[in-house]
Order: structure tokens, then sequence, then C-alpha cells
């Protein structure tokens, strides 16, 4: 064979290659999804961290199921809220309820958004005191609120050893600890305090980061966690699944029933039991009325378009949002995530039978 | 520039010539197309915020995203201070294993140990901040921090309470990171002194003291200036081990020991979960601070070596 001509064999393999790369990568998003059977559409997701394990394994359980691809990245609250008002994802995930200003954006463009509730998780309250185990501090929600105002300087306030009467509680000042990035975690954790304490409300507020007074921040669940660790007479507030899998000493809070509870899953699902409900699941459940809830618990929800501009996108999306509720909720506690309550359940099936195209409800009872 | 030439051949070459600067030349304008277009972009991004804060930005030390009021000055003043410390220990160890490695070291040490410090500069920062998390930090709270607060605590530079996280911590894993950095260039600046020098100094009597610090380290000292200069871009720059030990507060505190945040690090930490235009705006204008910063950093630094280089040429 001449050089030439290996050239050009070379040549060709190349362009041929090129071809076939170029029409695989253009089927999938190029030509019109009615035309394509079921099983080649895909879904595409974004947004919170706090839920991502769940998700991966629901979407890889629903693949094996109905062959429908769904991608989700874990990218935070505040890229999913982004993407799916640019309409660059088939829906978003967030930890927090979207701001009037941000529902104003998304809806201006593309109609009517709705918050469809997946799972709920709550928030553990950790420390590092010698001696003082797991379960044994009480803590109440104004207090909780003063040691994160700094109001509360030291372990042997009175405020604290009025709770724990049997413990020895150190004169040391308290390390406070908070997480530093923006997260669903702190949203939760500031709504509650914010509901309890006016003085908190006031002076730091309710959001995914805020201005926290002291002492040291740490980044994500295992720099707040670690600080504790390492820290003598700290506190701080992590993620309860992320605290339970490593074995975080954490606080018995007081609820609004005024029964003192460790976090666990069932309190977490009880939180939404026996309060009434909006319709459209805007709510934080931080502080339920339950006398068995945790009080720092949230739902994480995911975010769609009541209005869908494709119907079998529409319509593979609906299904996978009602087997999510439905069947999807045995993945939830082996992976210490919390089932969705009944009530909650109810309220998101009549969310996900609005979706709609063009006027026509996508799927049904 | 061209010579004329009628030969084919050299017809060919400057076609040749033609394509290769025109190709240069493009790169070279890209590449300046690009930093321009980053920073319209960023100005654009940013523009919520420059035009609500306008100069109070620099100068106002609260960072409140409830309420919308951002200001940069923490951010700011733990930028410079954790760079600052870096140096200031990075700088003698760094000049003193370059010169020992250049001018001391028997043979058998020079390579492998060269090779160790440069393998330092490989290692990803995640994971030097992860050391720094898990190690570094518990032993600069207990005992160092314990020891200044109780012995030096009468200074404001080691007052407060000993968490471990803070200025002090970043300023020493900022100082880890750039060292390699520094060692090797002012390594290979010494190593570029002409033999000469060296044997004309020897001659003249003096010690191997007098011959590196008179013969050897002036005459390279832009060289030397540089490879600060390279760690210390390193350092204002440096995001994750930093936003790891550094404890992340918002306060402007002349404690070594105080948590604190670097402009990097808040931009890190916050970037993702941020939401609004104002929000994001002031995040994005803190990436412009941070860009201002290291541009001055390198034009007073290019002074700096032009005036030793100039000084040195006029004769000492």
């Amino acid at each position: 064979m001449s050089k030439w001509n290996k050239n050009w064999f070379a040549c060709m393999s190349v362009i041929l290659i090129a071809a076939v790369a170029l029409a695989g990568c253009s089927s999938p998003s190029g030509s019109p999804a009615t035309s394509t059977p079921a099983k080649s559409i895909n879904l595409n997701g974004a947004g919170a961290t706090f839920p991502a394990p769940l998700y991966t394994k629901w979407f890889d359980e629903y693949n094996k199921l109905t062959g429908v691809k769904v991608n989700y990245q874990p990218i935070g609250s505040g890229g999913g809220i982004s993407q799916i008002t640019e309409g660059t994802v088939d829906f978003g995930a967030t930890d927090g309820i979207m701001t009037e200003a941000e529902l104003t954006k998304a809806e201006s463009k593309s109609g009517p958004i709705l918050h469809i509730p997946m799972t709920s998780g709550s928030v553990a309250v950790i420390y590092n005191l010698a001696g003082i185990g797991t379960g044994q501090l009480k803590l109440t929600g104004a207090v909780l609120a003063d040691i994160y105002l700094k109001k509360i300087a030291k372990w042997n306030n009175p405020a604290i050893a009025a709770l724990n009467p049997d413990l020895k509680l150190p004169d040391a000042a308290i390390a406070v600890v908070f997480r530093s990035d923006g997260s669903g975690t702190t949203y939760i954790f500031t709504n509650y305090l914010s509901k309890i304490s006016q003085d908190f409300k006031s002076t730091i507020g309710n959001a995914k980061a805020v201005k926290w007074p002291g002492d040291i921040g740490g980044q994500g669940n295992a720099g707040v966690a670690g600080q504790v660790q390492q820290i003598p007479n700290s506190i701080g507030y992590v993620e309860m699944a992320y605290a339970e899998q490593n074995k975080l000493a954490w606080a018995k809070l007081k609820n609004a029933a005024g029964n003192f509870l460790e976090p666990s899953l069932q309190a977490t699902t009880k939180a939404a039991e026996g309060v009434s409900l909006p319709d459209d699941m805007k709510i934080m459940l931080t502080n339920s009325s339950n006398p068995e809830a945790y009080p720092i618990v949230g739902f994480t929800w995911i975010l769609v378009y009541v209005n869908q501009k494709d119907k079998d996108t529409g319509v593979a999306l609906a299904k996978m949002l009602w087997w999510a509720i439905h069947d999807g909720q045995q993945y939830t506690e082996p992976l210490s995530y919390a089932r969705l309550a009944e009530s909650a359940v109810s309220k998101a099936e009549t969310a996900i039978l609005s979706i709609n195209y063009q006027g026509q409800p996508l799927i049904t009872r | 520039m061209t010579v004329k030439s009628n030969t084919a051949s050299t017809v060919w070459a400057r076609v040749g010539d033609k394509i290769f600067s025109r190709l240069t030349l493009f790169f070279s304008v890209l590449m300046a197309a690009i930093l321009i277009a980053l920073l319209i972009a960023l100005g654009i991004d940013a523009w919520p915020a420059i035009q609500k804060f306008g100069l109070s930005f620099i100068t106002s030390i609260e960072w409140d995203p409830v309420n919308e009021v951002f200001g940069a000055l923490p951010a700011i003043y733990g930028t410079l201070l954790s760079s600052l410390i870096g140096l200031i220990i990075a700088v003698p160890i760094s000049l003193g294993s370059a010169i020992f490695l250049s001018e001391l070291a028997p043979d058998w040490m020079r390579r492998p140990c060269s090779f160790l410090i440069e393998m330092l500069a490989a290692i990803p920062s995640v994971i030097i901040g992860l050391w720094g998390l898990y190690v570094m930090v518990p032993f600069i709270r207990n005992p160092i921090e314990i020891w200044l607060g109780s012995n030096l605590g009468f200074l404001p530079l080691f007052s407060g309470p000993p968490f471990g996280v803070g200025f002090l911590s970043a300023g020493i894993i900022l100082a880890i990171m750039v060292i390699p950095i520094i060692t090797a260039i002012s390594r290979e600046a010494i190593v570029a002194v002409p033999v000469t020098q060296r044997e004309a100094m020897l001659a003249l009597g003096a010690t191997r003291w007098e011959m590196i610090t008179r013969a050897v380290l002036p005459y390279c000292r832009s060289g030397l200036m540089g490879g600060v200069i390279l760690g210390l871009g390193r350092a204002l720059g440096e995001t994750m081990a930093v936003t790891m030990v550094i404890g992340n507060g918002y306060v402007l505190s002349p404690s070594l020991f105080s948590p604190g945040a670097t402009i990097a690090s808040k931009v890190a930490s916050e970037f993702n979960e941020a939401s609004g235009d104002l929000y994001i705006g002031s995040l994005i204008e803190l990436a412009l601070v941070l860009f201002a910063i290291t541009l001055l950093v390198n034009i007073i630094a290019r002074l700096l070596v032009w005036r030793t280089v100039s000084v040195r040429g006029t004769g000492e």
C-alpha cells in the first residue's frame, strides 16, 4: 500500500467515524420527541444536593423499570432554580421555596411552576461536650436561637442549665459552628429559629446563607461536623442523615407540643401529619404542631412547569413523578430519607395530575 | 525585515512565514480578547451591585444576604493578610532550601530532594485542604495557639479564643502551597549564576557565606523576585484549601486566631446557592476586585523587578 493510499484510508475512516458520532449525538436532542418511542426519552433535571443520593437511586430503579433515562445534576438548589427558569432542564429540585422574585422571573417566561414534595429531611443539632453523650443534652428553639445570636455565650448559662438539671455543664464559651456555603440545611435551620425567635428573625433572618455573628464557618456537612468534632465545647447543625452515619452526638429538641425529641425518620415524617398543608405545598414544616414531630424539618421539592412544551416529555415526567411519590417511597428509609406523609402524597398527586400539554392533562389517575 | 529574492523556495518560505506570523498574531489577539471578554462579562453581571453600592462595596464590612447589603472589606483584608502570612513563612524557607540545594547539598541529595519539593506543588489543593483541616488545624490549636495565647495573649495579634481554623492556619497552608514554586524558581535562578562569579569571589578570599550573599544572590535578584511573585499570585487566588481552614468568619480582626474569609473562599462558598441579581452581582464584583488586586500586585512586582535590574545594570 502506498503512503498516499494509507493517508487517504485514514482520512476516510476519520470522516466516517465523525459522521457516525455526529448522527449519534443529534438523534436524542435533534429529532422531535413526538416521533421517538418511549424507550429513548431522556429527562434532565438539576438542583439540590441534599436529595441527590435518593434521586440517583430512584432514577436508576426507574430506568430499569421503564427504560426512561433521567439525568440528574446535583448542582445546588440555586442552580436548579435558575436552570428551570432558563428552561434548560425538564425539572429543577430545591430544598427551599422559590422567592417571589424567582417565581415572577420563571413564570413570566413559561407559566405557573409547581413545587412537588419528594421526601423530607431534618437538621440535627450536634455538639462536643466532654462526658455528655448523644441525646443527653436538651435544648429549646429559644435557647438555640440565643446561642446562634451569641446572646448565650457559655454552656453553664442558667437557660441551658434549667433544661438540663442532671448534666454537669462546663463553665466554657460555646464555640458556634455554622455552614459557610449556601445550603438548604441553613435555610431550614434559620427558618425554624426565625419562627421561634422574633429577635433571630429581625437580626439574622431566613435564607440559604445568612450573616452569622460567630464563630466558625464549616464548608458543607463534613466541614461543620469536622469543626464540631475537633473543637471542645462547640455546637453546630448538620443534616440528620449525616449526623447519624458519622455517629455525632445530637441534642434533643423541644417541639411545639412541649416534648423533647431526638431527630429520627419517623419524627421527620410526623412533621407533615396532622398539619394543614396548603395546595401549592409551599410550606416549611419547621416547628410542626404534631406532638411526635421533630421541630427542624423541611420538604425537598421537584420543580416543574404546569404547561409542558412537549407532550411526550411531559408524559414521561408526570409518570416519573407519580412513581416517585408512590413506589419510589420504599427507597427513602434505607437511604436515611423520611417517607412522605399520606397527606403530602395526596396533595402531590393533585399537583402532578394538573401537569398538562396545551390544556390536556398528561396522565390520569 | 523582508529580503527580496526570486527563487521559488524563498517565495514559498515567505508564504510560510506569513501564515506563521498571522497564526501567532491570531493566537495572541485571541488570548487578549478572551481576557477582555472575561472582564466585560464579569462587569455586566456585577453591574447591579456596582450600581447599588458604588465605592462603599470596597469599604463596607457588611455581608448580609437576607437584607441584600454587601461589602468586600473583610474579604479583601483576609486575602491580603493570609497571603502575607504565607509569604512571611514561605520566603525564608524557600530561599534557604534553594540555596542549600544549589550551592551546598551533596550531589546524591540534590535531585531527590528537589524532586520531592516539586512534588509538593503537584498535590491538588483539595487534598492539602483536607490534610490541613484534619491534621494541621488540631495541631495549630493545641499546642501552638494555646501556647501563643497564654504567653503572648496580650498582643492583639494573638488574642481571642484558639479555634485552630483562622488566618494563621490559612497562612500556613498557603506557605506550604507556595514553597515549592518559590523554591523551584529560586533554585533555577541561582544555578544560572555563572561559575565565574563564584570563582572570582572565592579568589578574593571570600568565605562560602560571603560568596553566596555578595556574589550569587545579588546577581540573580530579579529571578528570586520573580519566584516570590509567582508564589504570591498563587496565594492570592488559592481557593479550596483556604476555604477549608480559614474558618469562614466575615470580620475585620487583628487577631491571627480569628476565623476569616478570602475573596476566593467567599465566592466559592456562596456562589452555588446564591439567588437574586444583587447577591450574584456582589459575588461577581468580589471576583472583579480579586482580579484588580492580582493585577495591581503584578504591576508593583514588575516595577520592583525592573528597578532591581536597572540598579544592577548601572553597577553597584
